[in-house]
């Protein structure tokens, strides 16, 4: 090979190209490379020091579920034709991408009864930062009003990239369990550019979000709804509730935990926006002998074309994820998602009357709850946590790691996975812990 | 060929997959007032388990992919994916972690994350990592995010950033996301940056220059120490965009060439799967004075070796996106880096280095370098860049044209009309695990497109010809959007 370049070391291609004052002129200092079987057993033995949702009965949710992940999904996304092509630039050979992309925006469509979906963003909090991008590049506006029942890592994430942008964040608090409505509509203005509520909230309390879509009606803002996918077989969607733009985290939808991602997020909106949305969307069309096509479309949005101009940086998003959550969706089946969410509702309501029935445990709201529920504790949350992992049990999210407000806050998460009998241990075990943390052995006679 | 169906054109009422669990609770009515209850369910599919898979298995033939066949794609190292990495990635222990798990009881995760973390600092020659940013272009956003803090620290504003003009399209639209204004940077004869150029519009209103290299050329810049140096001159950072890392590790650092901030692409370099247009991961290293802005949480160690998250850094710049990012993309290229080890990874970017000067050396050898001549210099680094305008002049066909016959040929074709400076670009980049013989069978598949074309041009034109679909109307598509299906 070197006689076909016409040099006399591979040394040489080097020396000719990099200045000597910038190489490396040691090796790197890492591990020895490992044969296939030492490196599984390493990775192997790092992940036995993990304790995951199969080595405890977990209800922790706080945005990531433990829904069952169907082993089709799994099948379908090891296929080599799915796992490890790149980004559809040539149509022509990549018919099956484009295709999955176009019936993933019509089932992310159907849920959120918006008629605009692309084909995936990041995930879920960095998808409400995108929103608001969206919004101001639609209408210019300084404010951004976002519920404090949103996502700590959304808020997060929103304040990260909206102070670059000129972006003011005005976080409005939440009052039994939803967001306070008079300080919602008197926060909006019309230097408002977006609104951003999440449904169900991060206390898993239901919002009135038409009445929060409302109250931004006479203003410029874009209303943006964070939603949750599961439970929109039983909410009304945000099409219907007058929100522009919905966007959620998608994990939930035959994705993995894997401690964080890769999930992907999902980001729907009405047609007025079409033209300002982040990432790739796939088109149908027809090809030279008028056969039905798919293709990357409205491209003149995107980096690669726009450059500045573009309406976000996005390149590589999720694809992988996003043919998941189409395949769940597809398994899952119209009545599917519906069933799935009745019986959420009537576990979570079962789950939330037991565990309040424990003396020192009581609602922390009374608002509607489909999958999730927070409860006030009358011991350290901490404390009683870990006694409960002590039992085998993780009964969920201490929320004062997140809110100064709700020290005392627990947040449990229900899916199909959490039987009757699973709930009814919870209960069992909490109780013990709640009763052991507020009466410490020879604490009294 | 019967005419192609969606998902949602297949199966019939009430068909289904899954089977919902009996409810085991005592029913209680009203749970959910009326008028927060949706009214209509959506209309998803309604298919058997059979149909579901049989579909989607469909599908998936209709896709070229990297196992199946040779995909050049240049600046997207398109590397072998080792089938270790997802039985790794699929245990248990990784992958039905939770990302909230008490760190006590996540102790391996965060020790492969701070392993990744050390390799990557190791290979960038820049102390501090951070693993969160999603993509790389969320890596770029976060890097110049950094550089926003940095200043405004030190109560400085700027409003520029520079930018080269054969820069991917993901950092102009960085910069704008970020708040500043792009300056363009030209090119000089030998592919590098115009140091008169940079010299003339480096001033103190400049935020950060950011810069590839090697660049979307394939070139290595040699004037790197020369820039960077002009850049920290006016205060400003150096940005290393890492999407062509795959050409210099263990052969040179970023660090080391000045730069303050790297972006990785794990998609790319350390072999996470593209998955068809992601995911992907991009973490980045940065220099001690950029270290306390960096995204929280960070991972810390204590003196017994045990593992926590700090999130209580006041001058961190927030969070990017929620919980530690990719992880899953972090257990495939930490398995990755520890199956080459640091001698592996040399040999990886060698080999990667000699692959692209080999096919660029038979295609030179096959007379096809006066149709498609280099764009810049004699040899190249993992990439090169052909210029297709000489064989649109000759031959009457374009790169286009050319990329959609290799379609016919069994290759995906290279980066077409990127970067933009070239006319009629071709960016071809082999990778490290491509052998000769399909280095040979590829150049010999561009030689014949070229003598055919001779020939007759109109098969070039009107390629491809074997494929599932032929040339797709695009225009139409852009002009009257049809981005979902239509239901009754």
């Amino acid at each position: 090979m070197l006689d076909a370049i016409g040099v006399g070391s591979l040394q040489e291609i080097f020396d000719r190209q990099i200045p000597a004052a910038v190489r490396l002129a040691r090796p790197l200092d890492l591990p020895a490379g490992m044969p296939e079987h030492e490196v599984y057993a390493h990775l192997r033995a790092l992940a036995a020091r993990n304790t995951s949702a199969e080595d405890e009965l977990t209800f922790l949710g706080a945005g990531m579920y433990d829904h069952y992940v169907p082993a089709v999904v799994d099948m379908l996304m090891e296929r080599s034709e799915f796992l490890t092509p790149y980004t559809p630039y040539q149509p022509e050979i990549s018919q099956g991408g484009l295709q999955v992309m176009f019936e993933y925006q019509t089932a992310i469509s159907e849920l959120t009864a918006l008629p605009v979906s692309n084909a995936s963003v990041y995930e879920g909090p960095s998808a409400v930062a995108a929103a608001a991008y969206l919004a101001r590049i639609a209408n210019g506006k300084p404010k951004i009003v976002i519920s404090r029942g949103v996502h700590p890592h959304a808020r997060a994430a929103l304040r990260t990239t909206a102070g670059a942008y000129g972006g003011e964040v005005v976080e409005v608090g939440l009052r039994d369990g939803v967001t306070d409505a008079d300080a919602w509509a008197g926060a909006i203005d019309q230097d408002t550019g977006a609104v951003i509520f999440a449904q169900p909230n991060f206390l898993g309390a239901v919002e009135d979000a038409a009445a929060l879509a409302q109250a931004a009606k006479d203003s410029p803002a874009v209303v943006v709804g964070s939603y949750d996918p599961i439970p929109l077989g039983v909410l009304k969607p945000p099409g219907e509730c007058g929100v522009d733009v919905a966007v959620g985290e998608g994990q939930s939808l035959g994705n993995r935990l894997d401690f964080g991602g890769p999930s992907f997020g999902f980001f729907a909106a009405t047609e007025a926006y079409l033209r300002r949305m982040p990432g790739r969307i796939a088109g149908e069309t027809r090809d030279v002998d008028g056969k039905r096509g798919f293709v990357l479309t409205l491209q003149t949005r995107e980096q690669h074309i726009r450059r500045e101009k573009a309406t976000s940086n996005i390149c590589t998003a999720q694809a992988l994820n996003a043919l998941a959550g189409v395949v769940y969706l597809s398994w899952l089946g119209r009545r599917g998602l519906v069933e799935l969410g009745e019986l959420l509702l009537q576990r979570t309501h079962y789950a939330r009357s037991a565990l309040t029935a424990i003396d020192g445990v009581e609602a922390l709201h009374e608002q509607p709850v489909v999958r999730e529920f927070a409860v006030r504790l009358d011991a350290p949350v901490d404390k009683v946590i870990a006694r409960c992992q002590d039992a085998g049990i993780n009964p969920g999210f201490a929320l004062g790691r997140e809110y100064d407000e709700y020290p005392d806050g627990l947040l449990v998460a229900i899916t199909e996975q959490r039987s009757k009998a699973d709930i009814d241990r919870l209960t069992d075990v909490l109780g013990a812990a709640v009763a052991a943390e507020r009466h410490p052995a020879g604490a009294h006679a | 060929m019967s005419e192609t169906l969606t998902i949602f054109e297949k199966g019939a009422p009430g068909r289904r997959a899954f089977a919902c669990p009996e409810l085991d609770v005592p029913h209680v009515d009203g749970l959910l007032p009326d008028a927060l209850r949706r009214a209509q369910e959506p209309r998803l599919p309604e298919v058997s388990e059979p149909e579901l898979v049989r579909h989607y298995v469909n599908l998936s033939k209709k896709n070229f992919d990297l196992d199946s066949g040779f995909y050049p794609l240049g600046s997207c190292t398109m590397k072998h994916n080792p089938r270790l990495h997802e039985r790794v990635a699929a245990l248990p222990g990784h992958a039905r972690l939770h990302p909230l798990q008490s760190p006590a009881r996540a102790q391996g995760a965060l020790e492969l994350m701070w392993n990744l973390e050390r390799a990557l600092a190791e290979i960038a020659g820049l102390p501090h990592v951070s693993l969160q940013p999603s993509a790389g272009s969320h890596g770029e956003l976060a890097g110049v995010l950094l550089t926003r803090a940095f200043h405004a620290d030190r109560g400085d504003t700027r409003t520029k950033v520079l930018t080269p003009d054969t820069a991917h399209g993901t950092n102009p639209a960085t910069v704008t996301m970020a708040g500043y204004e792009v300056v363009k940077l030209g090119t000089n004869p030998d592919g590098g940056i115009d140091l008169d150029d940079l010299r003339a519009k480096a001033d103190e209103d400049v935020a950060c220059l950011m810069l590839t290299n090697p660049n979307t050329l394939g070139v290595f810049d040699h004037n790197i120490e020369e820039i960077a140096e002009i850049v920290h001159g006016v205060g400003a950072t150096v940005y290393y965009d890492g999407a062509n890392l795959n050409a210099i590790m263990g052969i040179s650092r970023p660090g080391d060439m000045g730069f303050d901030i790297v972006h990785f692409n794990l998609h790319k370099s350390f072999t996470q799967p593209h998955g068809g247009g992601g995911p992907g991961s991009g973490p980045i290293a940065v220099a001690d004075h950029i270290e306390p802005f960096l995204p929280r949480p960070v991972i810390t160690r204590d003196q017994d070796g045990r593992f926590d998250l700090d999130d209580d850094r006041p001058k961190s710049i927030g969070k990017l996106r929620g919980f530690q990012g990719n992880y899953g993309c972090f257990v495939r290229s930490y398995a990755y880096i520890r199956s080459l080890g640091a001698e592996g990874l040399k040999d990886a970017s060698e080999t990667a280095v000699l692959n692209a000067n080999y096919l660029l050396a038979r295609l030179k050898a096959l007379g096809v370098a006066d149709k498609l001549p280099l764009a810049f210099g004699e040899l190249c680094m993992h990439e090169f860049v052909l210029s297709g305008a000489p064989m649109k002049r000759d031959l009457q066909i374009r790169t286009l044209d050319l990329a959609k016959r290799l379609l016919d040929h069994g290759f995906h074709p290279p980066t077409v009309y990127f970067p933009l400076l070239v006319d009629e670009a071709l960016l071809i980049e082999p990778t490290e695990t491509e052998t000769r013989e399909t280095l040979d069978a590829f150049a010999e598949a561009i030689a014949d497109i070229l003598r055919e074309a001779k020939e007759d041009p109109s098969i070039a034109r009107e390629a491809p010809h074997t494929t599932p679909v032929r040339r797709l109307d695009e225009a139409g598509a852009a002009k009257r959007p049809v981005i979902r299906q239509a239901l009754d």
